[in-house]
């Protein structure tokens, strides 16, 4: 709004924009035109921008093979159930930590800092060991223990932000009333809660659906691949890989990240900002 | 929801606050032991196990022996890791340059009232809301040496004059690497950087103008120091972050050609996974941990002191 004319200074700025923009935003045009193209355009060694004709091939191509069904398949359930485990564990925590004093709040809040540097290369072994003994190497069960604990932190952390934000006033309201304690957290805090509960667990589902290390670790049976997993193999098949049901297969597994981030982009930045700024 | 009703203490008289506090308390105990024991078991049992495991000679066959230094002394001699390592440090601080470079020339471009930055800001928070492996997938096409459009576009600016192997020639492999890293870890820090800017107080730039500062001097001398602190946390996580980097790298090169992008972390796995020596694996991880702790710990001190 300062200055509308057109001085150097902001033709040099507007420049270094659309730098960014095409940096930024090229590779991802790329994957998409890929992904729609023919194979035999695919195929052609002067690759354009974007496809001469649109096809669905590569779409059907990576939904019908089997790898690429059956490992979302197993996503699914891996990272269904992450979510269910994450909010019925970190409803109750949750609330403790906002509403009570008690020495564990120091020590969950210092873990949860902690977590975010977490040593990973330093538990790997020992988790892959101590999972063994369990027998939960090779099952999508001892999968969903160790996404559990690795999206708790920030699970943890967002929803006890969204329990300090429930009035307690309202519960000893309730309270005061004659209503028992059980009734206030259901009857009030509980449902104050669901929009809190609703972006925690897509927070929660979408680490699980993304995640990779521990599932290159712990999983060896092609049949249990997690789509990450698969699609990974599937890079490194040198000499048969094809671009196409590749990039395909990429787009629709990313459906469900870029949902929730287009959901909780506000939420989400304001919060890297907020810890960023204090921290 | 059972956890509920153990925390049902009767409404306590305002007379006994002690009681009441000391009642509470126990009932949010209760509430957190579904949260801390998988965290306790999953994450904090496996890092003393894991510090334990670096002094023996543990193996994928056999639960291994206490033999002391030995797994150190061996990795002192073991030219590789150290190789690795290097790798690792020319990766993160490399990485952590460029991209707060990049983000902070971003997050200025994004803080003027420049007609499509909000465009440029969605944008921006896109690869951060990408799976980390799909980056690395969609990376792949990029630099593929037969239909990648990396070459084409290098070859049309005039940079390049035959294809190049990005991502399988020794000389390109971790450049190539590093670049991705950059790019992946570009939009997050954008955004902090943002932040920071943004709460620069407008009525200190004004003064600086009024007392004749140019744009770059107010910039300089203004904007920066008061940025110092998000400066310094977000290169403190960004370094930490990139050196625990795995899976970008695990499928855009496997740590190869020939091991020159062959990470600590990814050097670790293969060490404990590939071949089975758990013990040598998690004496990696101590020394790799260790060596990052006493670089923040040098780095933070040295802007402590550069801020007093």
């Amino acid at each position: 709004m300062t200055s509308r004319r057109l001085t150097p200074g902001r033709a040099l700025s507007y420049l270094a924009l659309a730098g960014y923009v095409v940096l930024l935003g090229f590779p991802l045009v790329w994957l998409l035109s890929t992904s729609f193209k023919t194979p035999r355009e695919l195929a052609s060694l002067s690759p354009s921008l974007l496809p001469e004709e649109f096809s669905l091939t590569n779409f059907r191509a990576a939904i019908e093979q089997q790898d690429l069904l059956r490992a979302g398949a197993n996503s699914l359930i891996v990272a269904g159930c992450t979510t269910v485990l994450v909010v019925l564990v970190s409803v109750p925590a949750s609330y403790a930590l906002a509403r009570f004093r008690s020495r564990l709040r120091g020590v969950a809040m210092g873990w949860i800092l902690v977590s975010q540097v977490f040593p990973i290369i330093l538990i790997v072994v020992p988790l892959f060991l101590i999972l063994k003994q369990f027998g939960l190497i090779d099952s999508l069960a001892g999968l969903v223990l160790v996404d559990l604990v690795w999206s708790l932190p920030f699970a943890l952390w967002m929803l006890q932000g969204y329990v300090a934000k429930i009035p307690a006033e309202l519960e000893e309201a309730a309270a005061t009333d004659g209503a028992s304690r059980l009734r206030t957290l259901t009857r009030i805090v509980f449902p104050l809660l669901l929009p809190g509960i609703a972006a925690t667990s897509m927070f929660a589902f979408v680490l699980s659906w993304n995640e990779f290390f521990f599932a290159l670790v712990l999983i060896q049976d092609p049949q249990l691949n997690t789509l990450p997993l698969a699609l990974a193999r599937f890079v490194g098949q040198e000499g048969q890989v094809q671009l196409g049901p590749l990039a395909a297969g990429s787009l629709l597994s990313m459906i469900p990240s870029l949902v929730f981030f287009a959901l909780m982009q506000r939420r989400l930045t304001s919060g890297l900002l907020a810890g960023a700024v204090k921290g | 929801m059972s956890q509920h009703a153990t925390l049902d203490p009767p409404v306590p008289a305002p007379t006994a606050p002690a009681a009441r506090r000391r009642r509470r308390d126990r009932g949010g105990t209760i509430l957190v032991l579904p949260a801390l024991i998988p965290v306790a078991l999953l994450s904090v049992w496996p890092l003393l196990q894991g510090i334990y495991l670096a002094f023996t000679d543990t193996t994928a066959g056999r639960p291994g022996a206490f033999v002391g230094l030995a797994n150190f002394a061996d990795l002192g001699s073991y030219g590789l890791f150290w190789d690795s390592f290097t790798i690792g440090l020319i990766w993160a601080v490399s990485v952590t340059v460029l991209q707060f470079l990049l983000a902070l020339g971003l997050a200025v471009l994004l803080n003027m009232r420049l007609r499509g930055a909000a465009f440029a800001r969605v944008l921006a928070l896109i690869p951060w809301a990408m799976p980390p492996v799909i980056i690395a997938i969609m990376w792949k096409l990029m630099y593929d040496p037969r239909s990648g459009p990396v070459n084409g576009i290098l070859s049309t600016l005039g940079i390049i004059d035959h294809n190049v192997n990005w991502l399988g020639d020794f000389s390109t492999a971790l450049p190539a690497v590093i670049f991705v890293g950059v790019w992946v870890g570009m939009p997050a820090t954008t955004v902090v950087l943002l932040a920071g800017l943004q709460s620069v107080d407008p009525a200190v730039l004004e003064a600086g103008s009024v007392d004749g500062a140019s744009s770059w001097q107010r910039f300089w001398h203004i904007v920066l120091p008061s940025l110092r602190p998000v400066i310094v946390a977000i290169t403190t996580l960004d370094f930490i972050w990139s050196f625990n980097e795995f899976g970008l790298v695990y499928v855009l090169t496997a740590g190869g050609p020939g091991g020159k992008t062959m990470l600590p972390m990814l050097f670790a796995y293969n060490e404990a996974f590939k071949y089975g020596n758990f013990g040598l694996a998690a004496a990696m991880g101590v020394v790799t941990v260790a060596v990052i702790v006493l670089l923040m710990f040098v780095y933070l001190r040295a802007q402590r002191r550069a801020a007093s």
